[in-house]
């Protein structure tokens, strides 16, 4: 579904990426680890083109991305974000929130848009959050408003940018329980998180990043269990 | 105090902040439009809109509005540029569109820089999150940005409107019947320095204060989301 290729990503002189091969298939669940710096989330932000490759392929469904003739926007709409900020629309309800993309991009009336807007927010189980506006709610709840966003378009893919970084504690239990709930229906899922325990249980594959490169990557299980590589042993052992 | 004038010349008043609610609606209006393509031609990515632009804000902010009024209204003419009278605007019509393009081209200038910095105060976020979602960047911009840049940026550009309103009197050099032209005329008819301007001033200062008090209702109503 995803294939990248000798990914590379420079800000100037700085190389954020240093060659990134890997190759998603549908269905994955592919948790993304590694300190910070490790360039997990531009990795994460060149599948979608937030950020520009500087070399490299990003093949998606058959069609390499990061080309001049793409269609951009046309891509996006097949590749759902989460980020680690939540991004909700300030000035809109949930429910306007949920439904500007699928309306404005002609995927659905704006009756059928709210339906669907309805099902999902009865899904993550705040159907009586419609016609709050997001500073209304705490952040687990824009966080799984922000999912219910980027699902409204009924993507093929999800990527998720550190989704419970800014949550209070007591608040990660609720947005991961609905990650898993995806991961469930077989969403193909891309993940870049400090959770390990999702990590380990909701994860089809895992992969460690550092300094730019993927270290190490496999069942999430044997990694965690038997890393091979010093780096991945280090890092593990600090946050584990 | 002697204002006995006023039952002979009230309506001098009455036609004068008339005319200075028409230049300063027609100033706001045109200045909006003309500032919010200065705003995204200076945030644009392409080098010849953003210097154009920069160009443009640098020029009429560095130099002084009575110059502009001045080169608009009798330079242009004289390099065969010349204004329309529409009728609805009464006897002075050519002058009256002069000074509303000078005000325009003036007031266009700030309120460019006031929702530029509008723009840029949204977080950047947003326009991530819209652009990831599908949305181009015109439409995020018209759905996304540029809603909440308008509701940062209201108290500027009340502001902004408040000073179109007092800075309109300048364009009486060149003869529009407004207020300040008006209040002008009682004065020398009559011979009474003083009155007549303080009425002026009076009508002035009540235009400005409603305004000021109907951007205070507008504000509280947008911070609803907040």
């Amino acid at each position: 579904m995803i294939e990248v290729k000798k990914l590379i990503k420079d800000f100037g002189k700085l190389k954020v990426l240093k060659g990134i091969d890997v190759h998603i298939k549908k269905g994955e669940v592919v948790v993304v680890i590694g300190p910070s710096g490790s360039g997990k989330s531009t990795f994460l932000r060149c599948l979608n083109l937030l950020e520009e490759p500087t070399g490299g392929e990003v093949i998606f469904e058959g069609k390499k991305i990061n080309d001049k003739k793409t269609d951009v926007d046309l891509l996006r709409q097949n590749i759902g974000m989460v980020f680690q900020q939540f991004n909700l629309f300030p000035h809109m309800t949930v429910l306007e929130n949920i439904t500007l993309a699928p309306v404005k991009l002609k995927k659905a009336s704006k009756e059928e848009a709210q339906k669907i807007a309805v099902d999902l927010l009865n899904q993550v189980g705040l159907e009586d959050k419609a016609g709050a506006y997001p500073n209304q709610l705490s952040g687990g709840q824009k966080q799984r408003i922000a999912i219910v966003r980027a699902l409204a378009m009924s993507p093929d893919v999800m990527l998720f940018d550190e989704p419970t970084s800014s949550l209070d504690p007591e608040m990660v239990g609720e947005v991961l329980e609905v990650m898993r709930e995806l991961a469930r229906d077989e969403m193909t899922m891309i993940v870049v998180t400090h959770e390990m325990g999702f990590a380990r249980e909701v994860g089809t594959r895992l992969m460690f990043m550092d300094d730019g490169k993927i270290v190490e990557e496999g069942i999430p299980k044997e990694v965690f269990d038997n890393p091979r590589h010093r780096r991945t042993r280090d890092f593990l052992r600090k946050v584990l | 105090m002697n204002f006995s004038f006023l039952p002979k010349y009230y309506n001098f008043f009455i036609i004068g902040a008339k005319n200075t609610v028409l230049l300063a609606i027609f100033t706001v209006i045109l200045g909006v439009v003309l500032g919010v393509f200065l705003a995204l031609m200076k945030i644009s990515r392409n080098k010849i809109l953003n210097f154009v632009s920069t160009a443009y804000i640098e020029v009429i902010r560095g130099t002084p509005l009575l110059v502009q009024i001045f080169i608009i209204y009798y330079g242009l003419p004289a390099i065969g540029i010349n204004f329309p009278a529409p009728a609805f605007l009464g006897e002075y019509g050519e002058e009256f569109v002069a000074g509303i393009v000078a005000l325009s081209i003036n007031s266009g200038a700030y309120v460019a820089e006031i929702i530029r910095s509008g723009i840029q105060s949204v977080d950047k976020g947003q326009m991530e999150a819209s652009r990831s979602l599908g949305l181009s960047y015109n439409s995020t911009m018209r759905h996304i940005i540029i809603p909440q840049a308008l509701k940062n940026i209201l108290p500027a550009l009340g502001n902004e409107f408040i000073v179109v309103i007092k800075e309109s009197s300048i364009v009486s050099v060149i003869g529009i019947h407004e207020l300040m032209y008006n209040a002008n005329t009682v004065r020398g008819n009559t011979f009474i320095p003083l009155e007549p301007l303080l009425i002026a001033a009076a009508i002035y200062f009540v235009l400005t204060f409603t305004l000021s008090k109907f951007l205070g209702i507008a504000e509280r109503r947008m911070r609803v989301s907040d």
